[in-house]
């Protein structure tokens, strides 16, 4: 009897896991999350705790009903709550943030099947739901804390159940403003202010500084394919040139464009996802390119300020479509058309002759 | 095998449910179910029709030509429609509009179609009211649970509706300010339906696991008492039975 069992290759062996990728990520999103408690308090960080927590929760409860193995181990809940709650408004009463990450767990995540198997990106789905849910607390920004003004990093929590913030906190998104009035899009804002963060926002979508150092760790960790970022942001970026170009403030609306809305979070962290992403070269170029466009389109013509979750979304559904196109297995030989349709048209003649040679033999 | 007038007339409510088991006219059920009462009207106004339909296909389906039947049943619906919408537009004007387009489309309502079709063109009067009439409680029993839950978390209010002048229904406190908005928009309708149908195939399948248990447990009792009976008939003495004249015979 043979000891060794002989298994067909690959034999590739690797120490990469879910779970340390998972970890990767969580320590990728720590700079958003540090930059969300300076500029908005604890407030942020306690919608956080609430969604990974319910995030967690929701798996375990799933899997303990259903009788199936525990997987919160992988890690992979607790990124799925860190992502929704980062793209969640800082000040939002505390349902929000329990509601959409038990949403992204059980409705996208574990009724399809559990990780890998979700149709699309679990927190821009919750996002998008939530959005639809509570329109009114969702498009509410507040500004940043203002630490001189008397302040403190829990002003905010007095607001934890407010379905309407005073107007005195509230204010308006670049995006808002860019959708709402034409002429300058950027006008009394600054390109380093809006580089750091300090402008109304998402609570981890922001600050561009802290998304790019965690999308740069990500990369350089090869966690992410850094392609369908790249590709995305030219995408925005060329298309925001197209759309924009008779404006005659087109450099403005491209940086306004890029460093304001859920831009960058969304390419670096939402559409990198592994299930719901294409892999081939073609797929991906298709991929990031309608992303871009479906972004500028919402942006521009849509009734929401934001198209970024909306895009994400919609080309999550289609990557399965986009799956299909893949490379040349190796050694089958090139596709010719040209040629393919010359031997069908032979075929149709040769096909022809022997019909007509049948039907003399008939007659 | 003759079914049975009960079977007929639960056999559109539970085991082929219009909605869920046969997935036939969802697009009305999509749309109108925003509130249960507009589920409520329009499953009543659908079931008006379907037994109406199928009682007048089935008394005519001698006498309409397979080749134009189709037609003719539309025909036949189509009737019964306009005098659906007549009705409601007197009498109960607010729901009339909130049904607005899709009271005209039970027309082409594949539910009335299919039962004309299916049972009322092949079955005699009697049977086809009562197919009709189970089909379209069904219907209206899936819309008012599907509007139920949307009225509840879309709106949070509990079967707010108006007949003529009076209005009724349960306003609950201020949980309309927290209601989530997404379940009277489209997009809640499809995450009803979906989950609504998903908890019912499962519970289908849980029942047929245990009536399939059932049976081969029922099947196993049967074999072992067969093998019982053997055992007993093989180590039976023989027992021999005479009659008067010292004849056997067989015991």
């Amino acid at each position: 009897m043979s000891k060794y069992i002989v298994s067909s290759s690959p034999h590739i062996s690797s120490k990469s896991t879910t779970q340390k990728l998972m970890l990767d990520v969580i320590i990728a999103l720590s700079p958003a999350t540090i930059a969300s408690v300076l500029l908005y308090g604890f407030y942020p960080l306690f919608l956080m705790v609430l969604s990974v927590g319910t995030a967690v929760f929701c798996e375990w409860a799933f899997n303990l009903a259903l009788k199936k193995q525990n997987s919160t181990r992988d890690l992979s809940a607790i990124v799925t709550g860190m992502i929704f709650a980062l793209c969640l408004p800082p000040v939002v009463p505390f349902y929000v943030a329990i509601v959409g990450a038990a949403f992204a767990i059980i409705i996208v995540k574990m009724l399809f099947g559990g990780i890998g198997r979700n149709f699309a990106n679990p927190a821009a789905t919750a996002r998008i739901f939530v959005m639809l849910c509570w329109a009114g607390v969702m498009t509410k920004f507040v500004a940043p804390i203002d630490l001189s003004n008397g302040a403190n990093l829990f002003s905010y929590f007095t607001h934890a159940v407010n379905i309407n913030l005073p107007d005195a906190i509230t204010t308006a998104t670049p995006l808002a403003v860019i959708k709402g009035a034409g002429g300058n899009p950027v006008e009394g804002l600054s390109a380093l202010d809006m580089f750091l963060g300090r402008i109304g926002g998402s609570a981890g979508e922001v600050s561009a500084l802290a998304v790019l150092i965690g999308g740069l760790y990500l990369t350089i960790r090869r966690v992410i394919d850094v392609r369908i970022p790249v590709i995305y942001i030219g995408a925005t970026v060329v298309f925001t040139a197209i759309f924009y170009a008779n404006t005659g403030y087109v450099g403005e609306y491209v940086w306004s464009g890029l460093l304001s809305g859920g831009l960058l979070f969304g390419a670096f962290f939402m559409a990198t996802d592994y299930a719901t992403s294409p892999k081939s070269t073609v797929a991906v170029v298709i991929y990031g390119v309608l992303l871009g466009f479906i972004t500028v389109i919402i942006r521009k013509f849509g009734s929401y300020p934001e198209g970024v979750s909306f895009a994400i979304l919609l080309m999550n559904i289609v990557t399965p479509l986009l799956e299909k196109i893949r490379p040349r297995v190796f050694g089958q030989p090139k596709k010719d058309f040209v040629l393919i349709i010359k031997n069908k048209r032979a075929e149709r003649e040769a096909k022809k002759a022997l019909k007509s040679a049948e039907g003399g033999a008939n007659d | 095998m003759k079914t049975s007038k009960s079977k007929i007339l639960t056999n559109g409510i539970i085991t082929s449910n219009p909605v869920f088991r046969l997935v036939l006219g969802t697009c009305p059920t999509l749309a109108v179910t925003t509130s249960a009462f507009n589920g409520l009207g329009m499953g009543l106004a659908a079931t008006l029709v379907l037994v109406c339909s199928n009682a007048l296909v089935s008394l005519l389906r001698k006498v309409i030509p397979d080749k134009v039947r189709i037609p003719c049943f539309v025909l036949i619906i189509a009737t019964f429609v306009t005098l659906v919408e007549m009705l409601l537009k007197r009498f109960v004007p607010a729901l009339y509009s909130a049904l607005g387009i899709y009271l005209p489309l039970i027309v082409v309502n594949c539910i009335i179609l299919a039962r004309a079709e299916a049972f009322a063109s092949t079955n005699r009067v009697g049977d086809s009211i009562l197919d009709g009439l189970g089909m379209g409680l069904g219907f209206t029993l899936s819309l008012m649970t599907m509007g139920f839950i949307r009225e509840l978390v879309g709106s949070g209010t509990i079967f707010v509706g108006s007949l003529g002048e009076a209005e009724f229904g349960l306003v609950l406190g201020s949980l309309p300010d927290y209601a989530m908005s997404v379940f009277v928009m489209p997009a809640g309708g499809f995450l009803v339906f979906g989950l609504l149908m998903a908890l019912i195939n499962w519970l289908t399948d849980k029942a047929d696991k245990k009536r399939k248990e059932k049976l081969v447990a029922e099947a196993e009792r049967i074999e072992e008492m067969k093998h019982y009976l053997d055992e007993m008939a093989e180590n039976e003495p023989e027992v021999k039975v005479e009659n008067l004249d010292g004849q056997e015979v067989e015991a």
